[in-house]
């Protein structure tokens, strides 16, 4: 996306969305760091049944920084929304917006966060 | 107390033959009363059993009598997905740990006595029918590992290798009878039978062609049929081992009539509380049903519409009831259902991200570990009330000592 910056329609869009994200900004800030804690659980928690609670795998592949060096955030992000047909991987679609899919494939290669114990 | 301080301040010369006497008459009472009360008392196993708690690598020891925690063993590693099996003297319980490693702890001691790092990632395992070999199922490297229940000392190693080089996870191990186990290679679409008679030249039967993508199996209570739940296709394999020449045959073929599978969240979990009676309960792959099969004709007789996605399908012990738990997001819920009417007859709500449910030995309690909720539920199930609440930390696996008495467990 960053190195599209050929056309001007896009240009406007990429705009366009900048402006939404901005004014969204105030609501979003607030709501957060909730979703976030609720995201980290549900990748240790749910995600951990398959990949194992530390994401060193399991009948999933490992999701460790180290196993996932080659992968670029788009092709995951790309697997935890939609899903990988053939494989026991399923859409999170229902349960995530891209944007959210987006954010843990980031955090994944960066490092899972651990989950804040109460 | 004071009577001994009495006694230590007196010299020796102060006390009379007399009161030795007397003291030393008194002793054999003494020892006996003092057993009665502050000694550890005898205790059987029957009532014990282990929980899981996932988070902190910890194993919580309970009592289904007393309905209540009595130890906690901890330092057992990454115990997400933890599963257990019990000694045939229902004495030790041997927890495969996500980790890799194989602990021993003693329920009656309450403590960890032999513990070793036998693979990479490890999904569960099982203990022969004599008690002599405890067998672990292995993702990496895939295969199956065989050790001396007493010392845990390997004696067989049985790589999963379906092609040269290529190992492939394994899923779905139980025992059978006659020093034997049964178990699925995911990558390969096989079943594998090994006999351990002689542990020194192991045997192996290969079924090939089994389905796509075997997750987990089970034996029936019998040890005749073994059936592999499939991921990759609508139906189930079929094994009966009672044939001199075990081969596979499908069932419940076709059972998603062709229609989109739902998501599957969590993948079911196969064992043999699936048989009451005459009918086995079995969860759909992708479609919120609970498939019911014959065991006599092996024909579909029944599907009954759940709450979700079913990964836990149990039959109380008198297989009156079934009980189903679901995946995210559906896992709040549990539903029981009636055998004669195949009806669900309750809907209940027993905690967060319900992971597991254990019925007492014959069946009048069943404990439900609820993960968010960081709570263990115990339910009568005739009245369906609770009965008590436990607090164990992010609970999962819920194993009683009577599971040392059942085949396939």
């Amino acid at each position: 996306m960053l190195r599209d910056n050929s056309s001007p329609i896009k240009a406007g869009l990429r705009l366009l969305c900048l402006a939404t994200v901005l004014l969204a900004t105030p609501v979003a800030a607030q709501q957060a760091p909730t979703r976030e804690q609720t995201l980290i659980r549900m990748v240790r928690q749910d995600c951990g049944s398959c990949h194992g609670m530390h994401l060193t795998g399991g009948l999933g592949p490992a999701l460790t920084p180290a196993a996932l060096a080659d992968k670029p955030v788009e092709s995951l992000a790309a697997t935890i929304y939609g899903g990988r047909p053939g494989t026991p991987m399923p859409p999170w679609r229902a349960m995530l917006s891209e944007a959210e899919a987006t954010w843990i494939a980031q955090r994944l290669l960066a490092g899972f966060p651990q989950e804040a114990r109460k | 107390m004071n009577g001994m301080n009495g006694m230590n301040g007196m010299t020796p010369n102060a006390m009379n033959r007399r009161s030795l006497l007397a003291a030393l008459a008194a002793l054999p009472l003494l020892q006996s009363g003092c057993a009665s009360w502050s000694a550890p008392a005898l205790e059987g196993s029957g009532d014990l059993g282990v929980v899981v708690e996932r988070a902190r690598g910890t194993l919580a020891i309970i009592n289904t009598s007393r309905r209540e925690l009595v130890a906690e063993v901890t330092g057992l590693g990454d115990l997400s997905h933890a599963s257990v099996v019990f000694s045939r003297d229902a004495r030790f319980a041997y927890v495969f740990g996500r980790d890799g490693a194989l602990s021993k702890v003693d329920v009656l001691q309450r403590k960890l006595v032999a513990r070793i790092m036998q693979a990479g990632n490890s999904i569960g395992g099982a203990i022969s029918a004599d008690g002599t070999l405890v067998a672990a199922q292995n993702y990496t490297p895939g295969g199956v590992k065989v050790f001396d229940a007493q010392t845990l000392e390997l004696v067989a190693d049985l790589p999963a290798e379906y092609a040269p080089g290529k190992l492939s996870r394994v899923v779905g191990l139980v025992d059978l009878p006659g020093r034997r186990f049964a178990y699925c290679l995911f990558d390969a679409n096989a079943i594998w039978i090994a006999d351990l008679s002689d542990v020194r030249s192991p045997k192996l039967t290969k079924l090939q062609n089994i389905g796509k993508s075997p997750y987990d199996a089970l034996v029936t209570p019998n040890g005749r049929h073994y059936i592999a739940g499939l991921f990759g296709e609508d139906g189930l394999a079929l094994v009966d081992l009672w044939e001199p020449e075990p081969r596979v045959r499908r069932i419940l073929d076709g059972y998603g009539r062709g229609q989109e599978p739902l998501p599957v969240y969590k993948m079911p979990h196969l064992r043999g509380w699936a048989v009451a009676g005459r009918y086995a309960y079995l969860p759909a792959i992708g479609r919120h049903e609970v498939l019911v099969v014959d065991t006599q004709s092996w024909q579909e007789v029944g599907r009954i519409p759940v709450a979700g996605q079913p990964v836990f399908v149990i039959a109380r012990p008198d297989g009156r009831q079934i009980w189903v738990n679901f995946a995210v997001p559906d896992y709040d819920r549990v539903q029981v259902i009636d055998t004669p009417t195949q009806k669900i007859v309750a809907t209940l709500t027993p905690g967060k991200a319900v992971l597991h449910m254990e019925f007492t030995p014959r069946g009048e309690a069943v404990w439900i570990s609820s993960r968010d909720d960081n709570r263990v539920s115990v339910i009568d199930t005739a009245s369906l009330q609770t009965l008590a609440q436990l607090q164990i930390d992010a609970p999962s696996g819920i194993f009683f000592t009577s599971r040392a008495a059942r085949m396939g467990f």
